[in-house]
């Protein structure tokens, strides 16, 4: 599971340019910070209130003022710079960030997305997801292609509520790299390790090929 | 007016049924000594607008561990597992609200303003009891005002005249909130006489602010 995530992580931070602003989501899309080649330099933002954000600091100097969104303790950088929920927010819806990476539960060729509320279940609430599908210029979904029961997470249509409507850019999955078109989901890339059937096989949503179809390690 | 106020003052602000801006997000920025005194009040069925409810072993987790609110209006709930317990239950009505809208909302209510216009929750559940108001072709949802009776605000600098600073990631609600309340009471890590907080890095004024606390050991 951890070879899963990191592979998904780092095929995503080959997705981020120089001088682009970032939000990563809770879980998974944290990983993505550690896999930024050193010539690429991405400002982190996290929605609690700052820019600059930087790696969790060594043992023994955490401050409990300054840990990311999901509550764990990290740094900020030379340059950075706190602020209130209001202007973090602003960053957000603004257009001022360039990508964000969040989590799924489902995701479908719509480029709708679907995490924050399972009816009945889970009810976590939806945070500041749903300002970053809607804010963020790009939008990229890390998951992982199935759930743990082995259905598809890629779907025709999400069935669970929407946590925004038509705003995913790219899905990164351990098997696959989609791109949301208007024309409906484009595979553009397979893993090594996978191939054309296995996601035919594993995939819901129906997907059209890209021309040159390109591994991903 | 003479704003720095001790523990019993600050309970006596306390009472049962009112509505409450609590800063802070998941325990960072939480007014944790306020926290305790609004425990200690004994007050119940209070309306708590805020980020989040904390975590349920932590401070500001309390409040909903020890049943005295009837009602939140937060982003985001999975940090504390007993609100998600009485929501489910039904002994705690809960309003979830994108963290964006929500700050929106309370900026308003301290600005004056009759709400904000915000894309976020189009196409979403979010959107089912909102007017949707279309401008200049897009599509927004209206989210009115917030306001409260009583803010609680965890500061790390504030001045006798109540002008705060905060420090690092423990700003997120707190400056907002002391704008959307009838009455604002703050924790703080050190209190300096009016003067040395140098006016250019004020970041909530003091006007705001009505009672300041001192967060530290017991003078």
């Amino acid at each position: 599971m951890s070879e899963i995530r990191e592979r998904i992580a780092r095929r995503i931070a080959q997705e981020l340019e120089d001088g682009d602003l970032v939000n990563l989501g809770i879980g998974m899309p944290t990983m993505v910070a550690d896999y930024i080649p050193d010539n690429v330099r991405v400002i982190f933002q996290s929605e609690n209130g700052f820019v600059g954000m930087g790696p969790r600091p060594p043992k023994g100097e955490e401050d409990p003022d300054l840990v990311n969104a999901g509550s764990e303790p990290v740094t900020i950088k030379t340059g950075g710079a706190f602020f209130d929920s209001a202007t973090s927010f602003a960053i957000i819806r603004g257009g001022h960030l360039d990508a964000t990476v969040l989590g799924a539960l489902q995701v479908d060729q719509q480029g709708n997305l679907a995490n924050w509320k399972i009816p009945g279940k889970l009810v976590p609430g939806m945070g500041g997801a749903m300002d970053l599908t809607v804010g963020a210029r790009r939008v990229i979904v890390a998951t992982t292609h199935t759930t743990r029961k082995d259905q598809s997470k890629i779907l025709p249509e999400c069935t669970l509520p929407l946590t925004a409507k038509g705003e995913v850019d790219l899905i990164v999955t351990e098997m696959a790299v989609f791109r949301v078109t208007d024309q409906g989901l484009l595979l553009e890339e397979i893993a090594e390790d996978s191939s054309l059937e296995e996601i035919k096989e594993k995939t819901a949503a129906n997907f059209s090929l890209a021309e040159e179809l390109k591994t991903f390690v | 007016m003479d704003k720095i106020v001790d523990k019993e003052k600050v309970k006596g602000l306390f009472a049962d049924d009112q509505r409450l801006m609590i800063g802070g997000f998941i325990e960072c920025g939480s007014p944790h000594k306020l926290i305790d005194l609004l425990l200690e009040s004994g007050v119940r069925n209070l309306t708590l607008i805020g980020n989040d409810t904390g975590f349920d072993d932590q401070k500001a987790g309390q409040l909903v561990v020890e049943k005295r609110l009837s009602r939140v209006i937060a982003s985001h709930i999975g940090t504390n597992k007993e609100t998600g317990r009485q929501m489910n239950s039904g002994d705690l009505e809960v309003e979830l609200v994108p963290q964006g809208t929500l700050v929106e909302q309370i900026r308003a209510g301290g600005a004056g303003l009759g709400g904000v216009l915000t894309p976020t929750g189009i196409g979403t559940p979010v959107a089912d009891d909102s007017r949707i108001i279309e401008v200049e072709g897009r599509e927004y949802l209206l989210a009115k005002p917030l306001r409260a009776d009583l803010a609680l605000i965890k500061a790390w600098k504030a001045d006798s005249a109540g002008n705060l600073l905060y420090r690092h990631a423990a700003r997120n609600f707190n400056p907002v909130m002391a704008m959307a309340c009838d009455r604002v009471v703050v924790e703080a890590e050190e209190i300096v006489p009016a003067g040395e907080i140098d006016p250019n890095q004020v970041v909530t004024p003091g006007i705001f602010v009505d009672y300041i606390l001192q967060n530290g050991e017991e003078e």
